[in-house]
């Protein structure tokens, strides 16, 4: 396929959406799926054929809409309304008012700031393409940014556009990923790989599951243009066997991509060719890591090995190799688009572009959001999340999941960027955002993540494997309120040793929960105390 | 590349063709094991000890390093599931919304503990970390589908009618 057959297949598509009056988008992501949106569906698709309306009105599956607390979500075009918690029974109220007026009893309005202080990049698409079908992805913007790549720069004309855009990794390190092309295409080798890493473990983080469910095609992209880029010919997604929905679609997504030739062998009739894989993780969180990711897509069980040598120096199968996360990958595309200074201008001067995250808890709003960098956690908190249910006051809210930290009120006005999160004593993390309020135990919740990292820990280094069962030991005397102040420091002193020694980032940074409810919560360490012996 | 051995499945059952399309998908190479479990246990249910012989032998990996992969993995089972199986999600967001009260409510209802089944194998009672589904929290997946807006008063209710719509 060259350009002209390209652009055909875009305004194909263009017109083809114009030629309906109206749209009718459902989600049909993992959350609205579990909510019941496919009844939704099959009732809105019988009594639009009953009312003759199949030629005027187009009924589309479409990718996350981000309300998931309020799903099913159903969206409206061109009278841009929003309805939630839809039924069946509200097919025929939802279809007489296709022309104008809204059914008020399930309106979701649109200018509540759940909407209002959201900016999208990497979900521009999630909710207007269905994500089984290639066509409409490419109608709205999909593989644009490839084509350009591919037939309009060279390969340091990719790498210079995205050091000067300033995208850090979004897996949570926060790496340069200009710097980290770069190393890969600098690496003398006939054979790279590039890997998306979707092993999205963190308990309370569905990103990157639902950037996959929502839009393949947006992951493929940016892995093609980074093989482009770094010189790779293979790719592979590793994801989550838990991941069913996003497998299926990805599956399909290539098959497409490869049979439309956006894919596969002489991408645009270029020389550049890549092909991408599939690989199922097995539920080890630790194969987010990614020496031990490498180790599990080589048939191997997931052990880290120590870094140096890189993988952008010695990677799968020996060759170099570029391992980005699904959200680093998905910003791609944009960028290529439209120039690494748009994306710049987006954020902070250190933290450029927007992050997805994943807000949940003791919330009144949850679901997925996108929010420019610089947003600070309140205006997270209070405005698109709403506030806390019931009444109860903001305790902390963690992010970064077991890698991460607790941040108390006080520091709300903090703004969301790598460095000041990590000041804080947390991480960006991968996106998970999770509110707890004044009825949670900072010391269970401490408890709770260092339960996690233990079990998960891989057992290579002793640090890891034995620190980490340790602290649960004496986290569980907090629990049980027979602990004493001796314990707070030898709490402290193990934190520092598995953090300092261990060999890979699940046990460096899995002291991270106890370490931070320790700085900011420590009161709540000290009522736990075994009660002093009664004098004699 | 080493000689390839032709090894016979361990029964006539049908399904090893789909396990021997995943293994020549890959060229019967060792990098194939983990594919390869996946598709015994999506096969099966789960791996036994004749499943991963069979598949450590095609692949030419000792029984020992398939043994270790199946072992650490979560995700692949070394025992056959129950007829319904009830996954209580611990993630972060459920975790805070008391999803262990749930568990315990359901241990105390079957008499098994977390990570047990029924003696009469109907029920299995299973915890993961987090199933992706956190805007529907507390959450718990039976057979496969999820089951929201779960309480201590109304979880047992809400599992066992999902599971009956299911037999």
């Amino acid at each position: 396929m060259d350009r002209d057959a390209f652009e055909s297949i875009v305004q194909k598509n263009r017109d083809e959406e114009a030629a309906y009056a109206h749209h009718v988008n459902i989600c049909m992501s993992s959350g609205c799926i579990a909510s019941g949106s496919d009844a939704v569906k099959k009732q809105i698709e019988a009594d639009a054929k009953a009312r003759d309306l199949t030629k005027t009105c187009r009924i589309t599956g479409v990718g996350c809409l981000g309300l998931c607390g309020s799903g099913p979500i159903l969206a409206v075009e061109p009278t841009n309304t929003l309805y939630q918690k839809v039924k069946p029974e509200d097919s025929d109220d939802i279809l007489d008012h296709l022309d104008g007026g809204i059914v008020e009893r399930i309106e979701l309005r649109q200018d509540n700031p759940f909407f209002q202080r959201q900016e999208r990049v990497v979900l521009a698409n999630a909710g207007k393409i269905n994500p089984d079908e290639i066509e409409s992805a490419i109608g709205h913007g999909a593989y644009a940014g490839l084509l350009k790549a591919v037939l309009d720069m060279t390969p340091e004309d990719v790498i210079k556009t995205l050091t000067q855009s300033g995208l850090r990794g979004r897996g949570g390190a926060g790496y340069p990923t200009g710097l980290k092309w770069s190393t890969v295409a600098k690496a003398r080798s006939d054979v790279k790989y590039v890997i998306c890493n979707g092993d999205e473990g963190d308990p309370g983080a569905f990103m990157d599951r639902s950037i996959m469910e929502s839009d393949p095609h947006l992951v493929l992209e940016g892995m093609a243009i980074a093989a482009y880029a770094v010189g790779a010919t293979e790719g592979y997604i590793y994801i989550r066997a838990e991941y069913g929905l996003g497998i299926k679609r990805l599956k399909r997504a290539i098959r497409q991509a490869e049979k439309l030739g956006v894919l596969g062998k002489n991408i645009f009739g270029s020389p550049f060719s890549f092909s991408v894989q599939l690989r199922l993780g097995a539920g080890a969180f630790v194969c987010g890591e990614e020496t031990a990711l490498i180790a599990s897509i080589e048939g191997h069980r997931g052990n880290p090995r120590p870094r140096p040598p890189y993988p952008a120096e010695l990677g799968l199968w020996g060759q170099p190799t570029l391992i980005n996360n699904v959200e680093t990958l998905a910003n791609i595309a944009a960028i290529i688009d439209k120039g690494g200074e748009w994306f710049a201008n987006i954020g902070t001067e250190k933290s450029n572009g927007t992050k997805v995250f994943a807000l949940s808890g003791k919330v009144n709003r949850v679901g997925l959001i996108e929010v420019p960098m610089g947003i600070t956690l309140r205006e997270i908190i209070e405005d698109i999340g709403g506030g806390i249910p019931d009444g109860y006051a903001f305790k902390a809210v963690q992010t970064g999941g077991p890698s991460g930290g607790c941040i108390p009120a006080e520091h709300l006005d903090t703004p969301v960027d790598y460095e000041s999160l990590r000041d804080l004593g947390t991480i960006m993390g991968s996106g998970g955002m999770v509110i707890m309020d004044e009825t949670s135990s900072m010391v269970s919740v401490a408890r709770y993540f260092m339960e996690f990292s233990m079990n998960e820990s891989c057992g290579k280094c002793i640090p890891c494997r034995v620190g980490t069962a340790q602290m649960i030991d004496i986290l569980n005397r907090f629990m049980n309120n027979t602990a004493t102040l001796a314990d707070i420091d030898l709490l402290e002193d193990l934190c520092d040793m598995v953090s300092h020694t261990s060999l890979c980032g699940l046990g460096q940074s899995a002291p991270n929960p106890v370490i931070s409810t320790l700085r900011y919560f420590r009161e709540e360490y000290l009522d736990r105390l075994a009660p002093a012996p009664d004098p004699v | 590349m080493s000689k390839q051995v032709e090894v016979a499945p361990p029964s006539d059952d049908k399904r090893w063709r789909i396990v021997n399309a995943t293994m020549r998908r890959y060229g019967y190479t060792p990098q194939a094991l983990i594919e390869s479990l996946h598709s015994v246990q999506e096969a099966f249910g789960y791996l036994d000890d004749d499943s991963l012989q069979f598949v450590a032998r095609r692949l030419q990996v000792p029984l020992s390093k398939a043994y270790g992969v199946a072992t650490f993995y979560h995700f692949f089972s070394l025992k056959p599931p129950a007829d319904h199986n009830c996954v209580v999600c611990m993630g972060t967001a459920c975790y805070i919304k008391g999803s262990d009260r749930m568990s315990d409510v359901l241990s105390e209802a079957y008499e098994i503990e977390e990570g047990e089944i029924t003696l009469d194998g109907r029920f299995a009672l299973l915890s993961a970390h987090c199933v992706g589904a956190c805007g529907l929290a507390p959450v718990a997946v039976v057979d496969g589908q999820i089951v929201s807006g779960l309480t201590p008063d109304n979880v047992l209710e809400k599992i066992k009618e999902r599971i009956d719509d299911g037999s």
